[in-house]
């Protein structure tokens, strides 16, 4: 698994790379209350907003941690947004992404470095 | 900036797991463990206890409750004179423009006035007071005793348990009441739409005060954010967001708190700052208006949201002034402005979100109905 400095979590899956918020980004964030997802079949860039999460204090984005297509979203998140404060490492994935150029994923951190990051 | 200050309750809340921020000069909750959402839950399912204590608390003093009344009834649109002993009512200081300067309560309390101000405007409330009404009346800030909110359906079980008198207190009741062997003020009177008590304690007492309430199962501590959500909901205005120097009584939906003497043909008719312009609104109605908002689906319409009469094109007809997550509600819910037109409840409207305009309805509030024992 790599992090990175946004507080996202990326999981290579067979031929995808899935993508959703750490524990620690989803306590700052406080009560999740809604989230609006991309459209699958999306083309994005590495750091383009793809992701609209509100919580009871505010919104906020989650920008795409590399370049590809977006193949799956979480609809799970759209009825129950609470998720993403219940199991944000688990089931409050946010979507599956195609990589283009699977180096980008290089430049992110491991988890130990992640948690040095976070203090 | 200068140093923030803290309530007598800081370390409590620091004990609590309390996050703080700062909030009108002063470190406060915002949300302790539970987080907004359970804390808001909880207040509307049992009972909540807030630190309110960053509030100013004023006693106005001259040669009788009556002296005292009438001096001050020249700064705010309000019948103080009429107010029974032991009774509290929501005042607005006006300006000359008939803006408000800020809301408060003042209770009479037989020989005094007792006032509550907004933290944020107590300063320039207090000169307001001292400029108008000394010599004759003294202002006499308090600043030795803590203000605590208890508010749920189960706060009169809990208060009661240490306070039996306070059961006996009907909606806007105001006594002085021994708690815990404190001598305390209080009245049966909130901001959460919930029934409950607003307490000022002997800042020695307070945290005693607090840690017996807390160790009941139906209290939990409340933060800033749950407040918030709660008012919100309750339909009620926050100084400085819904309504503020520019908006009027009338504008605020605030004519309710205007008694009849103060109106047109009323034996005290007028006689406060920008009494023209409120009595003028009152006859012939505001160009705008303060609205509850119910956005479709779930994305909040934040303070800020522009609000247009159709899905496309045109001049904004209105503004959000408040906006979230109603935990309640079970969703989004705002208040806000729009063009007198578009102010009937069922007017369905625009929010312009992040680019889009999504769809949002007028509606009637409280959006979610008041629990006063009245």
């Amino acid at each position: 698994m790599k992090f990175t400095e946004e507080h996202e979590w990326l999981r290579v899956e067979d031929d995808v790379v899935v993508v959703g918020i750490t524990t620690h980004a989803s306590e700052q964030l406080g009560d999740v209350v809604f989230v609006e997802l991309p459209e699958p079949g999306t083309e994005v860039t590495k750091d383009e907003e793809v992701c609209v999460i509100e919580s009871v204090k505010a919104a906020s984005d989650i920008l795409a941690p590399i370049d590809g297509e977006i193949v799956e979203v979480n609809e799970a998140l759209a009825d129950d947004p609470g998720k993403v404060n219940e199991d944000p490492m688990g089931d409050a994935w946010f979507f599956k992404i195609k990589a283009a150029d699977a180096s980008q994923m290089d430049d992110y951190m491991d988890e130990a470095a992640y948690n040095d990051f976070i203090g | 900036m200068s140093e923030l200050q803290r309530t007598p309750l800081f370390d409590l809340h620091q004990e609590l797991g309390a996050k703080m921020v700062p909030f009108a000069g002063y470190e406060m909750p915002v949300q302790y463990a539970l987080g907004v959402m359970k804390e808001h839950l909880h207040t509307r399912a049992a009972a909540g206890l807030f630190d309110v204590s960053h509030m100013g608390q004023v006693i106005l003093r001259g040669e009788s409750y009556e002296a005292v009344a009438e001096a001050f009834e020249a700064l705010v649109p309000m019948d103080v004179l009429g107010l029974g002993e032991g009774r509290q009512r929501y005042g607005l200081f006006t300006n000359a423009d008939g803006g408000i300067d800020d809301d408060l309560m003042f209770a009479n309390r037989g020989d005094h006035l007792f006032v509550v101000v907004n933290a944020a405007c107590k300063e320039d409330d207090i000169a307001r007071m001292k400029a108008a009404l000394e010599p004759s009346v003294a202002v006499e800030v308090i600043t030795d005793r803590a203000l605590v909110a208890l508010q749920g359906p189960e706060a009169e079980a809990a208060l009661a348990r240490l306070a039996p008198s306070v059961a006996g207190m009907r909606f806007m009741d105001v006594a002085t009441v021994e708690i815990a062997g404190a001598d305390c003020w209080v009245s049966r009177s909130g901001y959460t739409g919930e029934d409950g008590y607003e307490i000022s304690v002997p800042e020695a007492h307070a945290e005693a005060l607090c840690r017996a309430l807390l160790a009941m199962d139906e209290v939990e501590a409340i933060g800033l954010g749950a407040r918030d959500s709660l008012r919100l909901e309750a339909g009620l205005c926050l100084y400085g967001n819904d309504i503020d120097a520019s908006t009027s009584p009338i504008e605020g939906g605030l004519v309710w708190a205007i008694q009849k003497v103060r109106r047109a043909g009323g034996d005290r008719e007028g006689g406060f700052p920008g009494a023209e312009r409120v009595l003028r609104e009152m006859a012939e109605g505001a160009p705008r208006k303060r609205v509850g908002l119910v956005p479709e689906g779930r994305a909040p319409m934040r303070a800020g949201t522009q609000i247009f009469a159709g899905a496309e094109g045109g001049e904004a007809v209105g503004v959000v002034t408040s906006g979230g997550f109603g935990p309640t509600f079970e969703g989004p819910v705002a208040m806000g402005y729009v063009t007198a037109g578009f102010a009937a409840d069922g007017t369905n409207l625009f929010g312009e979100v992040r680019g889009k305009r999504m769809p949002v309805t007028v509606a009637k509030m409280p959006l979610v109905p008041a629990n006063f024992k009245r």
